[in-house]
């Protein structure tokens, strides 16, 4: 069992002012820390919330300020605005972009993801990203002069959420997706050939198999696509969401084992050089760090999930607060949710490596199921589509190393007919 | 050997102070009870099994019932199709998905928030006439004058069942109710009762709603009649959901409102602090939910065997939720026998949970709320005749069937 370092810290920095440095940040004071806590953050923002940006925020039923609830009896100190620069972990500092530098007892790497742009996209003009207020307010803004095309890039999850909500404000949507289907990745073909119905019975002109050759600006807000097969496509907005590019590179030459799959962390969120060594008072957690799974057997997850960035927060809080005694550990079974079209989707577990699928309650063909993912002959994941209420029971079958399927003779159930699984 | 303990909660001698029962039970959780039957109480488990897709509420058909009339046709042909009829439409709280989920949705939409805004001026005017009645009496049964009396005429305007032919339905209703307890429903004799009054009840509103799909009116039988989007539900599962509502509205919130009433009487600290704070109603009504919940238990049928801890509920296994020992399990409550109403994080089972969640909890809440918080201020000082007040036999729905209380000041007649 890992025991804590034994003086208490006085000062704690939380590098990322966003959903999972500020439930850190709660955490530390539930747990009694009564020292500083300063949350650097590179937005001008306080911490907010970041879901409702794709769906509430970018159709209009709620304003852009989506700012997270903070007593004011946490007593934190924010330096907003200023990106970290760079980690000295041996002279405990981080070092700002405006040359400042914060000196700590711990720090929390919580730095999160950025959307990962198109080349040479000078974030202006008629290319947009969707991951932070001002870029939910700058598509806003635009897409309230109701231009006469939109071209969404991407099949992940904000590009069909961003789809879905641009085409139910009436607007015509164009969404080029190189995969087969969307989502496929993250759910598997069966569920994106679900959403890819889905979203073309709302009326999105959905294009899949498709790459693209280039954007062209063609002055002022519009731009021409061009698809691999020659079509061009005018647009007055496209909304580029190729996925997320995790935030390390401040991270360079301070000694951490940092990668594209971001900030390696053990279970109880301290950060390791890259033989493996724990680096002292040096913790991630969130989007940016990548942790060892036990409930798939060591392996390293890392995922960008709300419920994952404020559980971690709050271990590596507890662990950063406590001086002496055992270490919590970050056993966390991750789990997101989406709304498209009306849709409520949930998945519990991690599907990386499943081979096989199955319906398991309701149908595809009524929209409402629950699905599973088998990767040998264990249960890794399920999927629901407007059947929540039954995740808990796979969830906690799923934690528990399930065989594949969990259980039979549940309610509403088909025959058991698994199917191969395609993610690509 | 002593009878097990579940025979005991049901027996009606232990139905004042069921509490200690639920203690031990709570020592084995999920536990077979000599009948077969397994009895869950613990809060985690129950929460576990309220979403576990093994578990159907569609349980075993009643054994059927022969009995020879002397009339051949109806013997052999009329009564056998009714029965299976009435077999395959029963009310949505006996039904799974996917048959369960389409007709609870047709519920659904019919509490609108603008329904239940009306519900609660409803329910502030019949509140309003019931406690003026009371002006100038000197001791009045709750139950008899306030608890039955406003959840039966709020169920009725809500469906739109004229108030004048409330009493015809009172006896089916309390009849029918007896299909949640288990012993009752065992007893050959109780089912032909049941099944008489299902039969009465249905005419009767078989007739209402082709009265109100001729000339529709703003209730909600009007509006399950006539469906919308273009789905509406066939005549057999529109009777048995408003029966269903029906029994519902007569026989859970009248014992919301008396143990609400006998709860606050017996901590009158907090009967004291509704009065003067009238906002800590919803938390208090929680609470009451968790601490005297009108519904004890629900009845399930496991589909497959159900690993829980260390014990295996076998398939085909009756499984009883034992919702309100839940409720006081001290693994999920700090204090669970202390009447709480600041209690944080008070996730109660009141209302069950998973997808046969309470339809009618907005409903129900309402009329507690307006209900409690309008006696402690217009009656601010009763005191109860008896207590422990007799009960209801019932275990499942369980309430005071009578609770007498002295005025020992006049009634108010500003409401």
């Amino acid at each position: 069992m890992s025991v804590a370092a034994g003086s208490p810290p006085r000062r704690i920095v939380v590098v990322g002012a966003s959903l999972c440095g500020l439930s850190a940040a709660q955490a530390l004071r539930e747990e009694g820390f009564s020292g500083e806590i300063v949350l650097v953050g590179d937005e001008p923002e306080r911490p907010y919330d970041r879901p409702p940006l794709s769906k509430q925020v970018l159709r209009g039923r709620c304003g852009p300020d989506t700012t997270l609830p903070c007593r004011p009896d946490l007593d934190l100190r924010f330096r907003l605005g200023t990106a970290a620069a760079g980690l000295d972990p041996r002279a405990r500092r981080v070092v700002l972009a405006d040359g400042g530098t914060i000196a700590y007892d711990r720090v929390l790497i919580a730095t999160g993801t950025r959307a990962r742009p198109w080349p040479g996209d000078p974030g202006s003009g008629p290319l947009h990203t969707l991951r932070t207020r001002r870029d939910a307010e700058r598509l806003g803004a635009r897409l309230a002069d109701r231009p006469r095309r939109v071209v969404v890039v991407g099949g992940g999850f904000i590009g069909c959420e961003a789809a879905a909500s641009i085409r139910a404000m009436g607007l015509d949507v164009t969404q080029v997706v190189r995969e087969t289907v969307p989502l496929v990745q993250a759910l598997g073909d069966a569920v994106g050939a679900m959403v890819a119905e889905v979203a073309r019975g709302a009326g999105v002109d959905l294009l899949t198999d498709r790459g693209i050759d280039g954007i062209e600006a063609a002055g002022g807000e519009t731009a021409v696509v061009r698809l691999d097969e020659g079509r061009r496509i005018e647009t007055g907005c496209v909304l580029v969401a190729l996925g997320a590019v995790r935030n390390v590179e401040w991270l360079a030459g301070a000694g951490l084992a940092v990668s594209d799959a971001g900030v390696r962390v053990d279970a109880e969120c301290r950060a390791l050089t890259p033989d493996g060594r724990v680096v002292p008072d040096v913790f991630a957690a969130g989007d940016v760090a990548q942790w060892p799974s036990a409930v798939y057997g060591g392996a390293r997850l890392a995922v960008e999930h709300w419920g994952n960035a404020v559980a971690q927060g709050r271990v590596a809080a507890r662990n950063m607060a406590a001086a002496g005694g055992p270490l919590a550990r970050h056993d966390h079974l991750p789990d997101f949710w989406s709304h498209l079209y009306g849709l409520t989707v949930k998945l519990v577990g991690v599907p990386d490596g499943a081979d096989r699928f199955a319906v398991v309650q309701g149908t595809l063909r009524e929209r409402r199921f629950v699905g599973i993912y088998g990767a040998g002959e264990r249960t890794v994941a399920a999927v629901s589509v407007d059947s929540a209420r039954w995740l808990p029971a796979y969830r906690a079958a799923i934690a528990e190393g399930a065989p594949f399927p969990p259980f039979t003779g549940a309610l509403d159930q088909p025959g058991f007919a698994p199917h191969p699984l395609a993610t690509a | 050997m002593s009878p097990t303990l579940f025979a005991q909660v049901l027996d009606p001698a232990h139905r004042a102070d069921p509490y200690p029962l639920y203690e031990a039970l709570r020592r084995s959780p999920v536990s077979r009870q000599d009948d077969g039957t397994w009895v869950v109480s613990s809060h985690a488990a129950i929460a576990r099994l309220l979403h576990d897709p093994r578990i159907s509420s569609e349980d075993l058909p009643d054994p059927p019932l022969f009995r020879w009339t002397g009339h051949p046709i109806q013997d052999l042909l009329v009564r056998p199709i009714r029965s299976r009829i009435v077999a395959r439409h029963r009310p949505f709280i006996f039904r799974d998905p996917p048959d369960h989920d389409l007709l609870r949705r047709h519920v659904m939409r019919e509490f609108s928030p603008g329904r239940v805004r009306r519900m609660r001026r409803e329910t502030e005017a019949i509140t309003g006439a019931l406690l003026d009645r009371l002006e100038g009496r000197a001791a009045f049964d709750l139950v008899e004058d306030v608890s039955y009396p406003l959840p039966v005429t709020v169920i009725c305007d809500l469906l739109g069942v004229p108030r004048e032919d409330e009493p015809r339905f009172q006896g089916w209703a309390t009849q029918l109710a007896t299909a949640l307890e288990p012993n009752q429903r065992t007893d050959a004799a109780n089912a032909a009762r049941n099944e008489a009054a299902f039969t009465a009840i249905s005419d009767y509103l078989r007739g209402l709603i082709r009265e109100r799909r001729a000339s529709p009116r703003d209730d909600m039988l009007s509006g399950l009649a006539a469906g919308r989007d273009g789905e509406r539900m066939n005549d057999y599962d529109l009777v048995a959901t408003a029966v269903l509502l029906l029994v519902a509205g007569h026989e859970t919130t009248v014992n919301l409102i008396t143990n609400g009433i006998l709860t606050l009487l017996r901590f009158p600290e907090h009967a004291e602090r509704l009065r003067r704070e009238p906002e800590i109603a919803p938390r208090l009504i929680e609470e009451l939910l968790r601490y005297e919940p009108p519904v004890h238990y629900r009845t399930r049928l496991a589909l497959a065997d159900i690993g829980l801890g260390d014990a295996t509920i076998p398939e085909g296994a009756p499984v009883v939720l034992l919702l309100a020992a839940g409720n006081r399990d001290p693994a999920r409550f700090r204090d669970p026998d202390r009447f709480d109403p600041d209690r944080e994080d008070n996730r109660h089972l009141g209302f069950g949970g998973g997808l046969h969640y309470c339809v009618g909890a907005p409903l129900a809440r309402i009329e507690a709320e307006v209900a409690l918080t309008a006696i402690v201020r217009r009656l601010p000082r009763l005191r109860l005749l008896d207590d422990p007040p007799p009960y209801r036999p019932g275990a499942s729905l369980r309430g005071p069937r009578r609770l007498r209380l002295a005025v020992e000041a006049p009634v108010g007649a500003a409401r």
